[in-house]
């Protein structure tokens, strides 16, 4: 399946954080046959062991979470509305009137909102609290819905994805489905040293599935490959602007949880430079990502996060540019293939 | 047809008020194969027209608007961004992160978005953002976008559209393609019930402006009487219980000053008769649908109202029950094929 394709068939699957196993099971069948070795860990982490020759001894982990952010079902009202909470960051703004599909069984629902003829200036004005929010299933009451659904229900965004604009996607779960998609496009090549593809679980909880992935792995070099903010939009100050859509991946020297590796950093923006491949460098350090938890596992490892820019991320309406996309592969994949040189191993 | 597959389809249809010209031929290929005629009048509203039996027949007018609220662009910003502003009664909380379909010389699919969130100042936060601070991506390059739409294109919001449990169904603009549902059935179920006068089922447009449709409609075709289908708040956890009805538990209708006191003790008649459940539903005053035009149409048009309840009016998530739109068809259907049309003396 061609890269681009097999994205908008991953943004399809719902994977909230803790609930990955359905994108778990779509990247395993997509890549059965490819003489890969596969391994499920027990906090839900994909490992697939890639293709070597053996040349380097180098061990690279190349990492791309599963999850995606969501809302997650927290009580049921007597009249059989559903109250929830947030599963990772998101924009409350975005929440009424948002179309849903609840549990294991996707029952559908939307975000109930007070209609505008209904409410006071004061209500009109102001923002929405998640709080006065709920999920209405047109259930009759609390025991109907409880014949649907249940407390602890995850609640994913109802978007498909759609192709638009000048070479543009926009789907749910872009963040992190991008990375993902390019990791198992890296998946096909052979690699020069031991490379590990980690598909990781619970990055947008608080980047859990890295930590225990990389403590397994005990790599040399962690590559990190997110989706990241890409604030080029009206009413935003130029400084605020993080990365710019269509400019390509962006290399992070910095965020959050995590510097970069000089070394990488050179090697990769060198690489880009030198095979004529746009990219840019993330010029925000908000955010943080599993390279936060890979640096530091074990005895320290070099990690690098490289991103694909995606507007209004963790929203059901997040949109990315294929080329950005296509790029990110190319630029990895290149100096990847080359690091052992660039680092005398 | 089932009733899911016909408001699936309809709700489907985009046609921002001003700009139903997009959609009437579709509406029309609704109505036309279970009328005498159907047609459509200069202004866009869709008309078809069922024959009474009666020698000397009456004029019922029955009206549902199909025009929805939406966007029009109103400007150019770098990088493929339009400017917005709103076309009828727009809340700018539902309307962040949704899809868009704008009507310009071909129609180009955008999102909408706003500043990011991180990005917000404190004072920011606690604020409903503006229609103004809202701008849809295209994703089109400037020069591109510029040969496809112009300022004061019109603007659609689009939205999933399901089927939920208990009979009902969610999706964008079932205010009021719930009503024009109801027309189709009503033209349904006139196949086979005899009635005396002639019926006109009419699909006005600009409702949500300025009920442009229903007074053109109503003054052209001078009817005996008119009813108005047309949503009421359906019942929500924050809705006041007065002015907000139940779904699956009997039709609304309206009782006050715009609607005529004998026609409308008329229909809760036939609504007992026919064993379909009603509920009340008082409008003090200006009730805010077609019926306040539509009376003081020419020399005053006896008017009634059939509601449909309808959870979150005019976000991209209204939610109504099958079963009231097909409650609703069945005892208007029935209310206008009996022998109801009252004649007045002449004065002058």
């Amino acid at each position: 399946m061609h890269m681009v394709r097999r994205l908008a068939e991953l943004t399809k699957i719902d994977g909230i954080s803790g609930n990955e196993k359905d994108v778990r099971e779509f990247i395993i069948q997509n890549l059965e046959g490819k003489s890969l070795k596969f391994y499920t860990d027990n906090i839900g982490n994909l490992i697939v062991k890639g293709r070597s020759d053996g040349s380097s001894k180098l061990r690279v982990m190349a990492a791309a979470h599963m999850d995606e952010v969501g809302l997650m079902v927290n009580y049921i009202t007597d009249d059989g509305k559903l109250k929830f909470s947030a599963v990772g960051g998101i924009d409350n703004r975005i929440l009424p009137g948002q179309h849903v599909r609840v549990g294991r069984d996707k029952i559908p629902g939307v975000i109930g909102c007070k209609p505008i003829h209904l409410q006071d200036k004061s209500e009109r004005g102001s923002a929405v609290n998640i709080k006065n929010l709920y999920i209405d299933i047109a259930a009759k009451d609390r025991e109907n819905a409880l014949e649907l659904v249940n407390t602890g229900d995850y609640a994913a965004f109802a978007s498909e994805p759609v192709f638009f604009g000048e070479n543009r996607i926009k789907a749910k779960a872009l963040d992190d489905r991008a990375g993902c998609a390019v990791l198992m496009e890296l998946l096909e090549e052979v690699w020069p040293f031991e490379f590990y593809a980690c598909f990781t679980v619970q990055e947008e909880v608080g980047l859990r599935g890295a930590l225990v992935a990389a403590n397994r792995l005990k790599p040399d070099i962690g590559i990190v490959l997110e989706g990241t903010t890409c604030t080029d939009v009206p009413n935003v100050k130029e400084h605020e602007v993080s990365t710019v859509m269509g400019k390509g991946p962006s290399l992070s020297f910095a965020d959050r949880t995590s510097l970069a590796d000089r070394g990488l950093l050179e090697h990769f923006a060198k690489t880009a430079e030198k095979e004529g491949i746009p990219y840019q460098w993330k010029t925000t350090v908000s955010g943080g990502n599993d390279a936060g938890r890979i640096q530091t596992s074990g005895t320290g490892v070099r990690t690098l996060v490289v991103s694909v820019p995606c507007r209004y991320i963790h929203s059901p309406v997040s949109v990315l540019d294929l080329d950005d996309l296509k790029n990110m592969h190319k630029l990895v994949s290149r100096a990847l293939h080359t690091l052992p040189g660039a680092l005398g191993r | 047809m089932n009733t899911d597959e016909l408001v699936k389809q309809l709700c489907e249809i985009n046609a921002p008020a001003g700009f139903e010209n997009l959609a009437a031929e579709k509406i029309k290929s609704f109505f036309e194969p279970l009328c005498d005629k159907a047609f459509v009048d200069r202004f866009f509203n869709v008309i078809g027209y069922k024959k009474g039996t009666s020698e000397n027949p009456g004029k019922i007018l029955i009206t549902a608007h199909y025009d929805q609220i939406g966007l029009i662009v109103s400007g150019f910003e770098k990088g493929g961004f339009l400017r917005i502003s709103n076309l009828g009664g727009v809340d700018t909380k539902t309307v962040l992160a949704r899809e868009v379909i704008i009507h310009g010389r071909e129609e180009v699919y955008g999102v909408i978005g706003a500043k990011p969130p991180h990005l917000l100042k404190e004072s920011e936060v606690s604020k409903n953002a503006e229609i103004t601070d809202l701008f849809i991506d295209t994703g089109y390059p400037d020069d591109v976008l510029k040969q496809k739409v112009a300022v004061g294109d019109p603007v659609s919001v689009i939205a999933p559209a399901n089927e939920l449990k208990n009979w009902c169904f969610a999706g964008k603009s079932l205010d009021n393609r719930a009503g024009v549902a109801a027309l189709v059935l009503i033209l349904y179920e006139l196949q086979n019930i005899k009635h005396p006068n002639d019926i006109y089922v009419i699909a006005t447009v600009q409702e949500e402006t300025n009920l442009l449709g229903a007074i053109i409609s109503s003054y052209s075709l001078e009817p005996d009487l008119a009813v108005v289908i047309d949503v009421c708040h359906g019942d929500m956890p924050e809705g006041d219980k007065a002015q907000c009805f139940p779904l699956n538990k009997g039709v609304p209708v309206a009782v006050g000053p715009a609607f005529q006191r004998e026609y409308t003790d008329a229909l809760f008649e036939t609504a007992k008769k026919e064993r379909i459940p009603t509920q009340r539903c008082i409008e003090p005053g200006n009730p805010g649908t077609e019926a306040w035009a539509i009376q003081v149409s020419r020399t005053g048009i006896p008017a009634v109202e059939v509601g449909i309840p309808l959870r979150y009016m005019h976000s991209t998530a209204e939610l109504v029950s099958l079963q009231d739109i097909e409650n609703a068809a069945v005892l208007v259907a029935r209310y206008v094929s009996g022998d109801i049309v009252r004649t007045y003396d002449e004065f002058i």
